[in-house]
């Protein structure tokens, strides 16, 4: 019964004697995560919106990148190794081609969604296509593109727990160092931190998600104007 | 001046939406393109703004050809309202209407002055509105500001796709009122697209009447109103509209609907006692002589008939004094009345163009005819019965 309580006190010695290490395992998870979706986001936002140009184009892209997030990622990890051998590089690729798909679907989504009277009206006062674009269309897709940006972060800090598999570091080291020593302090050093960067990730990205909805945008902190003031 | 000439439209599907289109949009004029959905209002206006390309003929602007313009640059020199309103949500109200001037690469000064100067001018605070969000506005204040947008930028043509027809009937009356006071002041070429005769008439310098992507009837709405080219229009127009102009036109009415449209008259082969009799049974102190196909002969008053009682067998037609004055069909009230006025008549015959017969305007009828149309100004007490001739 109270091996429990010595479990947790162990665990915070454990992790306050190994705090430099778990700190650099930390920061490194996080570095190949942002690294992988970054990549995933200079590359899937073009696609989608090449996407939304032809309805075949999007079929054919939105096909590929649905089938690379369907690979299971161990699989996926795997097999680039094979290709790119063992290190960080494997990982951030691998995590670049699993983040694909909600980037590039939600970018797609996003423009598709905008309004079309919205459109005309650009069109019609005289914007360029790359106006009506970065003016009006993007603007009001980026909640979608940022809440696949969220579900991409999500998977990632997942999926990069399985990186030293295939020779790259981050909270996974810890989380396997702990399994092959059937050390469980080391496993919960490892998989707390990490589950915890998933869930303020969700939070975080999700608060950022709401304010960059500007379909509704609303003057902060205005009076509401009465909604018929001009009638009679 | 814009002019579509020997336009047609054939849309990618095969669908023949405009079938030699030509008009001329006059300069700071209204022309409202009205007709049932789908008629091609919407295409022949996206013509003028290239958002649309004839699929043969030609679209002139002062007599430039604009398949040879730039269409981008072409749309900033034209305003654009529809609608949905189109305002952009993640834009405050200052940025939406400074679109097209920052594409134009106006500096911001000059451009902070004009959107100021616009919302002033459509009844919004600058000061209040500048930095709020087109959700916050009502339909009918965001539709305003759809209008300054398309006024942002000095554009001298306006284009208009059923811009008030989303609003509630009050908004949409003040609308209509403020674009025409906008015009008595801006003198825009305005082309305004709606389905609704009401606010074309309103609004309208020029009908521009269209069906199945054909133009039905082009003119003044009083012309269109007065002259309906075909049943369409007369159907288009409206029974319930015909009608109003009916009442409309009791503001100055026309002696055809004053008129008492059966008066005594005589032929003019009736004896003089014949003639009493008449008068006695109808109570009326005159009589009108007509032929069989009621040519007007003349009158005889009471008075002239018992002057020459004494000579037997004559007629109504040897003691009648010639009618000196009548009044056409289709005059209005008021010219009757000036005449019966200066002349000291007691009543007016109207006649057609044929110079017969169709009734005779009275003062009696005069009064009746008023009370009629203002019930509020008669008694309260039902008037006195019989025609007061
Ligand atoms: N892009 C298009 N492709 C095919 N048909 C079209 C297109 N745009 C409009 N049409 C058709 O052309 C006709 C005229 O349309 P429109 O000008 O929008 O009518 P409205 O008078 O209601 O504004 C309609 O029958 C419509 O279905
Ligand atoms: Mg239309």
């Amino acid at each position: 019964m109270d091996e429990k309580k010595l479990t947790f006190m162990d665990f915070v010695s454990y992790v306050s004697r190994n705090s430099g290490l778990l700190w650099e395992y930390f920061i490194q998870h996080i570095l190949m995560v942002v690294i992988g979706l970054g990549l995933a986001i200079v590359i899937g936002v073009p696609l989608g919106i090449l996407c939304s140009r032809s309805r075949w184009v999007a079929k054919v892209i939105l096909f590929i990148t649905n089938i690379l997030q369907v690979i299971p990622s161990l699989a996926m990890l795997v097999i680039l190794m094979l290709w790119l051998g063992l290190g960080m590089k494997t990982v951030m690729v691998g995590l670049f081609l699993y983040s694909l798909n909600p980037i590039v679907r939600n970018t797609y989504v996003g423009l598709k969604q905008v309004d079309p009277s919205y459109m005309e009206s650009g069109r019609g006062i005289g914007m360029s296509p790359f106006q009506l674009l970065y003016k009006v269309r993007f603007p009001l897709a980026l909640t979608y593109l940022m809440s696949g940006i969220r579900i991409a972060a999500v998977i990632a800090i997942g999926v990069v727990t399985i990186a030293p598999l295939v020779g790259g570091s981050g909270l996974g080291r810890e989380i396997y160092a702990g399994l092959n020593s059937n050390n469980s302090l080391r496993i919960f050093a490892g998989a707390i931190p990490a589950a915890l960067l998933a869930i303020v990730a969700d939070i975080v990205l999700g608060a950022l998600q709401k304010k960059l909805d500007l379909s509704k945008r609303k003057s902060s902190g205005a009076a509401p104007v009465p909604p018929k003031i001009q009638k009679v | 001046m814009i002019v579509l000439d020997h336009v047609n439209k054939v849309y990618d599907d095969g669908f023949h939406a405009l079938k030699d289109i030509n008009l001329e949009f006059k300069k700071g004029e209204i022309t409202v393109l009205i007709g049932p959905s789908g008629c091609g209002k919407s295409t022949t206006m996206k013509l003028i703004n290239a958002l649309n390309t004839p699929s043969s003929g030609k679209v002139l602007i002062d007599g430039k050809d604009i398949s040879g313009l730039n269409p981008v640059e072409l749309r900033r020199n034209i305003g654009y309202v529809i609608q949905s309103v189109g305002l952009f949500p993640h834009m405050n109200i200052a940025k939406n209407v400074a679109v097209v001037p920052h594409l134009k690469k106006w500096d911001k000064e000059k451009t902070d002055r004009k959107v100021n100067e616009l919302l002033d001018l459509v009844g919004l605070d600058h000061t209040i509105y500048r930095n709020r969000y087109p959700s916050e506005l009502s339909g009918g204040q965001q539709q305003r500001v759809g209008v300054i947008r398309a006024l942002a930028a000095d554009q001298d043509i306006i284009l208009m796709d059923e811009p008030f027809s989303a609003l509630d009937p009050i908004s949409r009356e003040q609308l209509q009122d403020e674009l025409i006071r906008l015009q008595q002041e801006l003198n825009k070429t305005i082309i305004f697209v709606t389905h609704d005769m009401d606010e074309a008439i309103k609004i309208a310098d020029t009908i521009v009447l269209m069906k199945d992507g054909q133009i039905v009837q082009t003119g003044k709405p009083e012309a269109i109103l007065r002259h309906p080219a075909n049943g369409f229009v007369r159907n288009f127009i409206g029974q319930k509209r015909l009608q109003s102009e009916n009442e409309l036109s009791y503001e100055i009415p026309l002696v055809d609907d004053v008129m008492i449209t059966n008066p005594v008259t005589a032929f003019p082969n009736r004896g003089l006692a014949e003639a009493i009799k008449m008068m006695e049974s109808k109570r009326v102190d005159s009589l009108f002589i007509v032929d069989r196909n009621k040519q007007l002969q003349g009158a005889v008053s009471i008075y002239r008939v018992l002057d020459m009682y004494g000579e037997e067998g004559k007629t109504v037609a040897d003691v009648m004094i010639p009618v000196r004055f009548s009044v056409a069909s289709g005059s209005t009230l008021p010219q009757a009345i000036e005449l019966m006025d200066s002349h000291q008549l007691s009543n007016v015959p109207v006649v057609d163009g044929n110079n017969r017969f169709l009734g005779l305007v009275t003062r009696g009828s005069v009064v009746k005819h008023l009370a009629e149309v203002y019930p509020n100004l008669a008694p309260p007490q039902p008037a006195g019965e019989g025609e007061p001739v």
